[in-house]
């Protein structure tokens, strides 16, 4: 071992910033999760503080309270909507995109899709509230001039998950369909052209060809994506729900709770218990998915 | 297209759901940029609106008579944009291409343990303690670039490229006598621009749009990145107006919409302009990506 270590001195030593990052920024959080078995106080630091009695406190105070439940639920059901209702329209935009000839119409359409995904969530927040807000939101100027009553979305939060779901798609549909259309580049033509000549129609042509060719791709992005359900996208509920805790019953997900137990109430105990929770469950579904798609298509997988 | 007979319904179909996936997608910006040029009685009566009734340009020169609270948020943004990209380009390509090597016998033991930090993470909250307790990262310049410096999937997305050329050419660099990184500066580098300008293009935006940094470990307003500098202003106007050395007129009447919409272009305003120019290297950075994880 030493002789390799010497050997490639340099290679080796050219790791090292890297892996220093990854020290402490990655393995030192890993290794501090064990926060949600403390009495953490700030002087003491995450490993000197002395440790909960009996170990299992925090957790107790978490599972105790309706708190988890609400956004344990809500992190699932509404990941679960957004990679379904994503998936469809992304296969969709990207069928589509496959179809058109003309060059410059297709490059032009797919710059458009993909601008939003260049802008960051606290930009999207101003964008929603620009649309969704009462006074003067164009949402509810739109409905006024049809001679509804104007709608408070904001104090709305059955209509929350289908908001979400809208600005979800929105942001991500034109970065998604791009790998759906990667894989549609790739097909053989001729398939296309010998359907043609025994009389398949266009919609039969999508249906027989195009989707079982796109099948592998959505199958192991969609499991991927169930991987990450625990870790959803913090800063899409944060910068679009931000305070409003009316909201709270429909759209508050783990993130954001842990979020604000530590930063708002300093509730260091339940935001631990939270945290703690949330990484095991990552971890496991992180892991099973990523088995799964290797299973299902080797090579497709983190590992 | 009426005139031609051979135009099938269904090509008309076609065309026009892409048209309004494309508007779907494009209709907020303009709606933020026209409101940002409207008069302000307009929105205050009639709404929001896709095209200014009557331009009014009052809101960017509030704006720009407070030049110097936007200036500073611009100075932070774009110094960590330049310095986090730089550092971090050189940092990944400095771990991914020794792993790229199948000469180099521990390579698999340092892929898992980049590997092991994309499927577990301790969570938000051991990760503010460790910055904030450890590394003294509180409201610290620091703080904005350092954390997300190292990411295990750029590592991959490089290491991937770099696999890909040749060992051979490696060797003829070592047999005139070129070490370890100056094989890396000379013969690998040159020969992987396109994954350094996706890559590249990728840790840029993610700097240039980064606030989750700023909102964990700063709370000094004059060291807000420029995305909660908008943040701050779009929920308190009056902020401009405070925190300004520049301006001193009190009485004039502030455009509160308007310079809201304002703020959000002028944050923007460098992504759309580079964007017809740098799209091209995100959407091949993204088929490099899609090929593998």
């Amino acid at each position: 071992m030493l002789r390799e270590l010497t050997k490639n001195k340099a290679l080796y030593l050219m790791t090292l910033p890297a892996m220093l990052f990854l020290l402490f920024f990655n393995y030192f959080p890993m290794a501090g999760i064990i926060i949600a078995f403390k009495n953490f106080n700030l002087s003491n630091g995450i490993f000197a503080s002395p440790w909960m009695h009996p170990l299992y406190e925090n957790f107790r105070y978490f599972f105790t309270s309706d708190n988890w439940v609400r956004v344990t639920r809500n992190t699932i059901l509404l990941n679960l909507l957004f990679i379904f209702v994503g998936t469809c329209v992304n296969v969709g935009l990207a069928i589509l995109f496959n179809e058109i000839k003309s060059m410059w119409f297709k490059r032009t359409a797919q710059s458009l899709t993909l601008l939003p995904y260049f802008i960051s969530w606290i930009v999207v927040g101003v964008f929603a509230y620009n649309l969704l807000n009462y006074e003067h939101g164009m949402v509810s100027e739109l409905i006024a001039k049809f001679g509804a009553e104007k709608v408070d979305w904001y104090a709305r939060p059955e209509a929350w998950p289908v908001l979400i779901l809208i600005i979800f798609v929105w942001k991500s549909v034109g970065y998604n369909s791009i790998i759906y259309l990667a894989t549609l580049t790739g097909i053989d033509h001729t398939l296309y052209e010998s359907a043609r000549i025994d009389g398949a129609t266009k919609l039969q042509q999508i249906r027989y060809i195009t989707i079982p060719l796109l099948r592998p791709t959505i199958v192991v992005l969609t499991l991927l994506a169930i991987g990450h359900i625990m870790n959803s996208d913090f800063g899409m509920f944060y910068s679009l729900v931000g305070d409003s805790a009316q909201l709270y019953p429909t759209v508050d997900v783990i993130d954001t709770f842990v979020f604000r137990s530590l930063k708002g109430s300093g509730d260091m105990g339940m935001s631990a218990a939270a945290n703690f929770y949330q990484s095991v469950l990552a971890f496991v579904l992180v892991y099973f998915s990523n088995r799964v798609a290797r299973k299902y298509e080797s090579g497709s997988a983190l590992f | 297209m009426k005139a031609r007979s051979a135009v099938h319904p269904g090509q008309i179909v076609l065309y026009a759901v892409v048209i309004l996936m494309a508007l779907f997608c494009v209709v907020p910006f303009v709606i933020i940029l026209a409101s940002s040029m409207t008069r302000e009685t307009d929105i205050l009566t009639s709404g929001y609106n896709i095209y200014p009734k009557h331009f009014d340009f009052s809101a960017y020169r509030y704006l720009f008579q407070r030049m110097d609270v936007v200036l500073t948020g611009y100075k932070i943004t774009g110094l960590v944009t330049v310095v986090g990209t730089i550092a971090s380009l050189a940092i990944s390509a400095m771990l991914a291409y020794p792993i790229s090597l199948r000469r180099l016998k521990y390579r698999n033991f340092i892929s898992g343990y980049v590997l092991l930090t994309l499927l577990f993470n301790g969570g938000m909250v051991p990760w503010y303690i460790i910055c904030v307790k450890y590394l003294h990262l509180h409201n610290n310049l620091w703080a904005l670039i350092l954390p997300s410096l190292v990411n295990g999937f750029n590592i991959f997305l490089m290491r991937n490229y770099f696999s890909s050329i040749p060992e051979e050419m490696h060797e003829s660099a070592k047999i005139d006598g070129a070490g370890e990184v100056r094989t890396l500066w000379s013969i690998v580098l040159p020969l992987s621009v396109p994954v350094f300008a996706s890559v590249g293009l990728f840790i840029a935006l993610a700097y240039w749009n980064d606030w989750w940094l700023g909102l964990m470990l700063i709370d000094k307003t004059e060291l807000q990145p420029l995305q909660l500098l908008l943040r701050t202003i779009v929920s308190n106007v009056d902020y401009l107006a405070n925190s300004s050395i520049l301006a001193t007129s009190i009485d004039q009447m502030v455009p509160r919409e308007g310079v809201k919409m304002a703020a959000t272009i002028i944050t923007i305003g460098p992504i759309i302009f580079l964007y017809p120019f740098l799209q091209r290297y995100f959407v091949k950075g993204l088929m490099m990506g899609a090929v593998k994880g």
